[in-house]
């Protein structure tokens, strides 16, 4: 069954907070990842390879880079759901 | 028609390292050196790869060399008579002749003359390529010892002004004596290749485009994002895979020697391999950078050197990159 918006906000914020160490509360929908959140390229990288996963969908590499905020990430992955 | 029985290769049961040697470039090269050109700085690239400098080697200084000079300290490691080498096989991509080929002139300069000798193509995966088929020739009993070597001069084939991959590389070479043993020390080989992602990672353009004259001197140059990926994502199950197949649970492992890709990518694998504290990480990147094949002999030659880990300790070593290629094995350290 697919997942809601705050159940897949919960799935990344765990997983942001296991890979850079920011707590999962701060990860909020209107968050941007580089600017208000201060994670790099890399952990970008860390965090998208591990919500692959843990949601079972595909983000391509150009994908990636259209996920500036937190709730992008969610709306791409509770979309890309099956 | 009635003919005799062939003879065959009488088989060894196990294998193991006798020794390594290391040779890096005689030139260190600051962040703040390679930074100029493509608009980066000694901040940026400690963050994102965790290189403070990396070695380089001096127009006197030739892979070859280098190759001789890590053989070299490997045979008196492994304490044999190069005239008993059976095998040379030289992993590099930074040979400067497309043939003959450099594990030819590193046997004869090394006193291995005649040994079968062969390069190997598989970049940074190729040292390891290069120990599976030492296992392999030592125990068919094809080979009594089998030198091993990753070497490369990849300043030579450097863009100062690439911002892909150039600010990441050194030049170094690492060497191995593979031989026979009494107990395992060498685990079955996890290895493969991935050719859909051919163009990921590798040269900018071929030599029939210099020849044409539509290209400059091809240097190297990668897709970060999708090489980090996978190297994050798809190694993990590769090291994992090893693992099993050497029968050895993360936490019976004394060191884990990665391919000296980044920082970042080293350490996502520990910690998807969920590697207990005291299992040792090489980073021998941080001063040396990405010498691709061979950067896992070298990593491990200074984890031994500086004592961290001890002879006769396992690691896990994985080798990965351009092919893209890869491959792992745990070995008993020598
Ligand atoms: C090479 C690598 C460090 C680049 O990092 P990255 O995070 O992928 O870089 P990106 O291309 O996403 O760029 C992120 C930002 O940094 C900038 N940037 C890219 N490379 C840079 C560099 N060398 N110096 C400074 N800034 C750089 C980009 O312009 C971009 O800035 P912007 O967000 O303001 O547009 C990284 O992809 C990597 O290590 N890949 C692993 C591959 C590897 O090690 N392979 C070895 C062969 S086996």
């Amino acid at each position: 069954m697919a997942l809601s918006q705050s159940e897949v906000l919960a799935g990344l914020a765990e997983i942001v907070n296991d890979e850079t160490g920011i707590a999962a509360d701060a990860v909020a929908l209107e968050k941007s990842f580089v600017d208000d959140l201060d994670i790099d390229s890399i952990s970008m990288m860390t965090i998208v390879v591990n919500a692959e996963d843990k949601f079972g969908v595909k983000i391509p590499d150009e994908e990636v880079k259209n996920l500036i905020t937190v709730g992008d990430a969610v709306d791409f992955i509770v979309g890309a759901q099956g | 028609m009635s003919h005799p029985q062939l003879n065959q290769y009488t088989a060894v049961q196990f294998s193991r390292i006798y020794g390594l040697g290391a040779a890096r470039g005689d030139l260190i090269v600051s962040n703040d050196e390679v930074a100029g050109p493509i608009d980066s700085s000694d901040e940026w690239i400690r963050q994102r790869t965790g290189i403070i400098e990396r070695r380089r080697a001096s127009a006197n200084l030739s892979l070859m060399d280098m190759a001789v000079d890590a053989s070299q300290q490997a045979i008196a490691a492994a304490g044999i008579d190069p005239s008993e080498i059976g095998a040379v096989l030289f992993s590099t991509i930074t040979h400067p002749h497309q043939t003959p080929s450099a594990a030819a002139l590193l046997a004869d300069k090394i006193g291995a003359n005649p040994a079968p000798a062969f390069d190997i193509s598989a970049a940074c995966a190729g040292y390891c390529y290069g120990i599976a088929q030492a296992d392999a020739l030592v125990r068919s009993g094809m080979a009594k010892y089998v030198l091993v070597v990753g070497g490369e001069k990849l300043s030579d084939f450097i863009d100062p002004t690439d911002r892909t991959i150039s600010f990441l590389l050194g030049d170094g070479a690492g060497a191995a004596i593979v031989g026979p043993s009494d107990t395992p020390g060498i685990s079955p080989t996890v290895w493969g290749s991935d050719g859909s992602h051919w163009d990921a990672v590798g040269m900018s353009a071929s030599l029939l485009e210099l020849r044409d004259g539509t290209t400059a001197w091809p240097t190297l140059r990668q897709e970060g994002q999708t090489v980090f990926r996978w190297a994050v994502w798809e190694m993990a199950k590769v090291a994992k895979k090893a693992l099993e197949v050497a029968g050895v649970e993360a936490e019976d492992l004394d060191a884990l020697v990665t391919h000296q890709a980044n920082i970042r990518i080293i350490d996502e694998l520990a910690k998807q391999l969920k590697l207990p504290e005291n299992v040792v990480v090489a980073r021998d990147i941080v001063h040396t950078g990405n010498t691709s094949a061979a950067s896992v002999p070298l990593a491990m030659h200074a984890l031994l050197k500086s004592g961290e880990v001890k002879s006769g300790g396992l690691a896990l070593q994985i080798g990965f990159g351009a092919g893209l290629a890869f491959g792992a094995q745990v070995v008993v350290m020598p």
